[in-house]
């Protein structure tokens, strides 16, 4: 599946849905039909996949995440993509890393957001076609205090 | 333009593995917050990041809202030979920013 | 030097309650490590972003007749040096202790002749990002100007005086009950060793004020206006808790 085609699916799978403004979470149901879309009928091994994820978060506003395969990254066997999904925040969808052989190294750090306390999964996609997926809890809590500014 | 702060070493040797730290401001706004009147606020988020060495794409992120606010990204490449890199951030609204960082390569 | 620093000219009776300065740790001390490492890099910490911009506007004319702050500070790692660790500081026109980001539009308005920042705005954030992270890793003075004494008490007094639905006050929560948690969250002492800090509620920098009119809304209390004498009053008092202490700006907090 190109990418491109990935990014339309997705659009597609949030109006079936009827998610709009507001809408309060996706479910572990949508992240599965998500990473369908990506794989197709393809088996999702466990394994290779590292993420680390703080197991309770400072504020789920900004959350730091370290994605890493296991993976000599050479032309003939390197990662292609790492993607991102959540199963309660309103979309599923977080990132999609696209590297290659150049990366050398297999690992990708951001900051995500996290509506609730949940698992976030990655799926990687391997150069000879297969996929590999690991993934990681964390508890979210809100802020103590309401502030009005 | 929107600020960005690149970290790429100044140097490397050749083949080596360098690390890269991007961070641009944005304020990522998820499309699901309303203000306090229950107006619901607009979407505007970066939609992708792409790094190329010396022209050749060296690393994509395809971004979504739950990427959080002024978005920070780490990432690895092979110190090939010396030259540009360059980053490029799009998103809603036509938003676009660049930055070029230059790398020797011994 | 710095020992002639510690003799402070501006003393306030001790109370028992007060966080002991021995005691006394900054807010970077109790958070996780992935904040805290968030905030020890600076290629990562997205409060560089605005020292980047302060960095700018610093060498921009405001507009062609007129100078850049540059012009007359010249080279901000060194005339900004120890600035945010002495502020606030009483300015002797207006008769009372005025904070950073007062001390930038009063140059503005009057050595600039431009209009001045709003408060909170992303431009005055900026510079008061940029002239603090030029104090990171100098002690925090608390001023020992004796006509700040007055405004001192005066601040002390707001941090101990119950307000809002909530009827609390500041020293509940951050003297009697620092360490422990409300919520999720580990309940800091009050020491703005780090300001302006990049606040991950807020996804975004802000000013000492703001904190401090979050809080006084937080217990349900009509917070006050930004730049009242009120705030200033408490950001001197609450300065002067951290007085001895690095200055860590531009900080990551919770």
């Amino acid at each position: 599946m190109k990418r491109r085609d990935f990014l339309i699916a997705g659009g597609a799978i949030g109006a079936a849905l009827g998610l709009g403004a507001g809408a309060a979470r996706a479910t572990p149901a949508e992240v599965k039909e998500a990473i369908l879309q990506l794989t197709g009928a393809a088996p999702v091994k466990t394994g290779r996949v590292t993420l680390d994820l703080p197991p309770l978060v400072e504020n789920g506003n900004s959350v730091p995440l370290t994605i890493r395969v296991d993976s000599p990254m050479t032309v003939a066997d390197h990662v292609k993509a790492v993607h991102v999904f959540v199963e309660k925040n309103p979309q599923p969808y977080v990132a999609s890393f696209h590297l290659g052989p150049r990366a050398g190294r297999a690992s990708v750090s951001t900051r995500i957001r996290l509506a609730d306390s949940q698992t976030v999964v990655a799926v990687c996609e391997m150069s000879d076609g297969s996929f590999w997926s690991g993934s990681a809890d964390s508890v979210v809590t809100l802020a103590a205090c309401t502030e009005s500014d | 333009m929107a600020s960005a702060l690149i970290n790429v070493p100044s140097s490397a040797r050749r083949g080596e593995i360098i690390q890269i730290k991007a961070l641009i401001s944005h304020v990522m706004e998820t499309g699901y917050r309303r203000t306090s009147l229950g107006a619901v606020i607009a979407r505007d988020i970066l939609r992708l990041f792409v790094c190329s060495y010396n022209g050749q794409e060296v690393f994509r992120a395809q971004i979504h809202p739950a990427i959080a606010a002024n978005p920070y990204f780490a990432f690895n490449t092979i110190a090939t030979e010396s030259g540009t890199l360059v980053f490029t951030w799009t998103g809603d609204n036509g938003f676009s920013a660049t930055e070029s960082v230059a790398i020797k390569v011994e | 030097m710095r020992l002639a620093g510690l003799l402070f000219a501006l003393a306030l009776p001790a109370i028992a309650a007060e966080v002991p300065l021995s005691e006394r740790r900054s807010g970077y001390d109790l958070m996780r490590p992935e904040t805290r490492a968030m905030q020890d890099d600076d290629a990562a910490n997205p409060a560089m972003l605005w020292v980047m911009e302060g960095a700018t506007l610093w060498n921009a004319k405001p507009d062609a007749g007129s100078r850049a702050c540059a012009d007359c500070h010249g080279d901000a790692r060194v005339s900004m040096r120890g600035v945010t660790a002495r502020y606030p500081a009483f300015d002797a026109a207006a008769g009372h202790p005025i904070d950073v980001e007062q001390r930038i539009n009063l140059c503005r308005t009057t050595q600039q002749h431009a209009p001045g920042f709003a408060f909170e705005s992303r431009q005055l954030l900026a510079i008061s990002a940029y002239v603090a992270r030029q104090s990171r890793g100098v002690p925090i003075e608390a001023n020992g100007d004796p006509r700040s004494q007055p405004f001192l008490a005066a601040g002390r007094e707001q941090f101990q005086r119950r307000r809002g639905q909530l009827d609390l006050a500041c020293s509940q929560c951050h003297d009697d009950n620092w360490g422990r948690h409300l919520g999720g969250a580990v309940i800091p002492q009050a020491l703005p060793t780090g300001y302006p800090i990049y606040r991950l509620e807020w996804q975004a920098l802000g000013s000492l004020q703001r904190r401090l009119r979050g809080c006084i809304s937080g217990v349900r209390s009509e917070p006050y206006d930004y730049g009242a004498q009120e705030l200033v009053n408490l950001e001197l008092y609450l300065m002067w808790r951290a007085r001895g202490m690095m200055v860590e700006s531009p900080a990551v907090r919770p």
